[in-house]
């Protein structure tokens, strides 16, 4: 079986948010970057379905520039097989997402997984949109994954509860927690990464129909009023005639 | 030109924040079609006319009971033909994203989710959305002639502008490739406030000491008319159920209020909060990082201040 993993290279989830060039750049200094958290549960699971079937191979793709490599090598440490870097600047769901399925056509994987988002654009699209443009099921967010031959069961969170169903592959999979548990890169796994495969391929021209013009920062919050633990009176009164909430 | 609004249900009424895209369709100014797919009580579906649609359609077709991603985006891309709509408007949920993304491919729309605001329309089209967990937005210009636009909650308020309509049936033809998944069974809890709906949230961290202490923040939740939340060590140790963990990795809650007792406020936990209007922090260390993106702060022993504000707010009713 082949599994692709699609992962993002996002700032650390503590990062302060910073933009450059009159709000139109993301501001990298001082950010450490990290394998997107809901990516990484997909990248979890997708060694252990791997551990679990022997000839199953996890090959990692990654849209982004020259400086997501070291975040690349990562996932190849914590398990993959080998990468594929789609070399541009990951500018919209729909650019992001027809790399992902052209990469994809080329090779005929059984399963994509994916993060449900990403952590910097929080889109939740990519792995509906690929399905869409590959023809295939998508799922979001998948809680529990199993493999049964040709045929997959998956468990997806819906607001206030779950759904169960059944999907033949190939199909696309946004992934969450508790799907898996995050796996740590061992010594081994760290050393065995800096020779695993990893290509790098121009991306294809998209027009996405969707530009982005400028960021902009949340204003910053006021001071907070304490009140006395012995006086929950007043928090009520306030809540009814400040705030105006209850 | 129309605007095609996808309105999701739950246990037969329209959820709040699809309410909340009927008004966001109703200010953009053309006139509104909303479609309600699968159960969904008569009342409530003629009762979209009061938040600004002027056409309901209702694909009562049972297949379409559960929320089957595909088979509801071939729905909603027929609807679009069939209104000569534009712009479809939804609610960001389990089931309104991936139907958005699978929808603007099928119609060559350009898309956006997670938008907070009305467009500004001054020169193009433009959206703001909620990037990096709420820690900052993005305007993005949305260029092409259709468009899809799945909002935030709070992107708009639900107000009553218009009085009843009469609600049409709409018919459909699914095939079996709608239908690549199947939906074996699920779990809802039913009769509760839903968290990712709620105006208030009352929400419990690792300071609530276990399952069994959660009764005095369900009280002071059942007072409140409010959801429970809590914080990811609190779900992970199993005390409360995975849907109700709110945070970076969990739900986005956006309520009125949002009430953390016993939670520090780590980083990745204020990112699932801060979009609330207004938060009261209850948490006995003076120090707690939580204070700092409070409003209103108590620094005390949840199990003595807990039950004398559920008393206070009982008493104030
Ligand atoms: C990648 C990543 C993603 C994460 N995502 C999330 C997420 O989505 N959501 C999330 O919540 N966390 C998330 N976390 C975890 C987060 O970093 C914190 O560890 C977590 O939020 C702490 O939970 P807590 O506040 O309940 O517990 P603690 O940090 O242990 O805080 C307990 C608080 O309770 C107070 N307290 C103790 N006793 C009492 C009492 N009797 N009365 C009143 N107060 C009391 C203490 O003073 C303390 O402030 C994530 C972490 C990582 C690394
Ligand atoms: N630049 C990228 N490279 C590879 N995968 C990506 C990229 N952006 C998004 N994805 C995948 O798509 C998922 C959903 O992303 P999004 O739609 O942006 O929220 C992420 O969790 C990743 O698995």
């Amino acid at each position: 079986m082949k599994i692709l993993v699609c992962i993002t290279h996002v700032p650390d989830t503590t990062s302060k948010i910073n933009f450059t060039d009159n709000n139109t750049k993301f501001d990298p200094t001082g950010v450490q970057f990290i394998i997107g958290p809901y990516d990484d549960y997909a990248l979890a699971r997708a060694i252990e379905i791997k551990e679990a079937n022997a000839g199953t191979t996890v090959t990692v793709l990654n849209v982004g520039t020259a400086d997501t490599e070291p975040t690349i090598r990562k996932a190849l440490a914590i398990g993959a097989d080998d990468a594929v870097r789609v070399n541009a600047e990951p500018t919209d769901s729909l650019f992001v997402a027809t790399q992902i399925a052209e990469h994809a056509k080329s090779v005929g994987y059984d399963l994509i997984l994916m993060g449900r988002e990403s952590i910097d654009y929080n889109s939740g699209v990519v792995h509906g949109i690929v399905g869409e443009l590959l023809g295939m099921p998508s799922v979001s967010p998948v809680m529990k994954l199993d493999i049964e031959g040709t045929k997959a069961k998956l468990a997806r969170e819906i607001e206030g509860g779950k759904e169960y169903v059944e999907v033949s592959l190939p199909f696309v999979a946004g992934c969450q927690e508790p799907i898996a548990e995050w796996k740590i890169p061992n010594m081994r796994g760290i050393m065995s990464a800096r020779t695993k495969p990893l290509k790098v391929v121009e991306p294809k021209a998209v027009d996405s129909g969707v530009k982005l013009q400028q960021f902009e920062l949340p204003p910053p919050k006021g001071a907070v009023k304490m009140i006395a633990a012995d006086n929950v009176a007043e928090l009520v009164s306030l809540l009814k005639n400040e705030a105006k909430v209850i | 030109m129309s605007i095609l609004v996808f309105v999701e249900s739950a246990e037969g009424q329209i959820k709040k924040t699809s309410l909340e895209a009927v008004a966001y369709a109703h200010a953009l100014g053309s006139p509104v079609t909303a479609i309600a797919l699968g159960a969904v009580d008569q009342g409530a579906l003629e009762a979209l006319g009061k938040y600004g649609a002027q056409k309901v359609l209702h694909a009562s077709d049972a297949r379409l009971n559960e929320g089957v991603i595909q088979a509801y985006t071939s729905v909603l891309v027929k609807a679009m033909q069939d209104e000569n709509a534009d712009i479809l408007v939804l609610a960001n949920s389990s089931l309104g994203t991936p139907v958005a993304a699978r929808v603007a491919i099928k119609t060559g729309a350009s898309l956006a989710t997670n938008v907070t605001d009305l467009p500004e329309t001054s020169s193009g089209f433009v959206v703001k959305r909620s990037i990096y967990t709420g820690k900052a937005f993005a305007k993005v210009e949305l260029k092409n002639q259709k468009k899809v636009i799945a909002l935030k909650k709070n992107a708009a308020e639900a107000k009553e502008v218009g009085s009843n309509v009469t609600v049409t049936p709409y018919a459909v033809t699914l095939s079996d490739a709608d239908f690549a998944v199947k939906i074996l069974s699920s779990e809802k809890a039913t009769g509760e406030v839903l968290l990712p709906e709620a105006n208030i949230v009352v929400s419990g961290g690792r300071g609530m000491k276990g399952a069994e202490h959660w009764g005095i923040l369900e009280e002071l939740a059942k007072t409140l008319h409010a959801a429970t939340g809590c914080s990811k060590p609190v779900s992970d140790m199993g005390w409360r159920p995975h849907h109700e963990h709110v945070g970076q990795t969990g739900v986005k809650v956006a309520p009125q209020l949002y009430i953390a007792v016993g939670i520090s406020g780590a980083i990745q936990h204020l990112a699932g909060v801060n979009s609330s209007k207004y938060i009261v922090v209850i948490n006995k260390d003076a120090d707690a990082p939580f204070f700092k993106a409070a409003d209103y702060g108590i620094v005390g022993d949840a199990f003595d201040v807990v039950p004398k504000l559920t008393e206070a707010l009982k008493a104030a009713k």
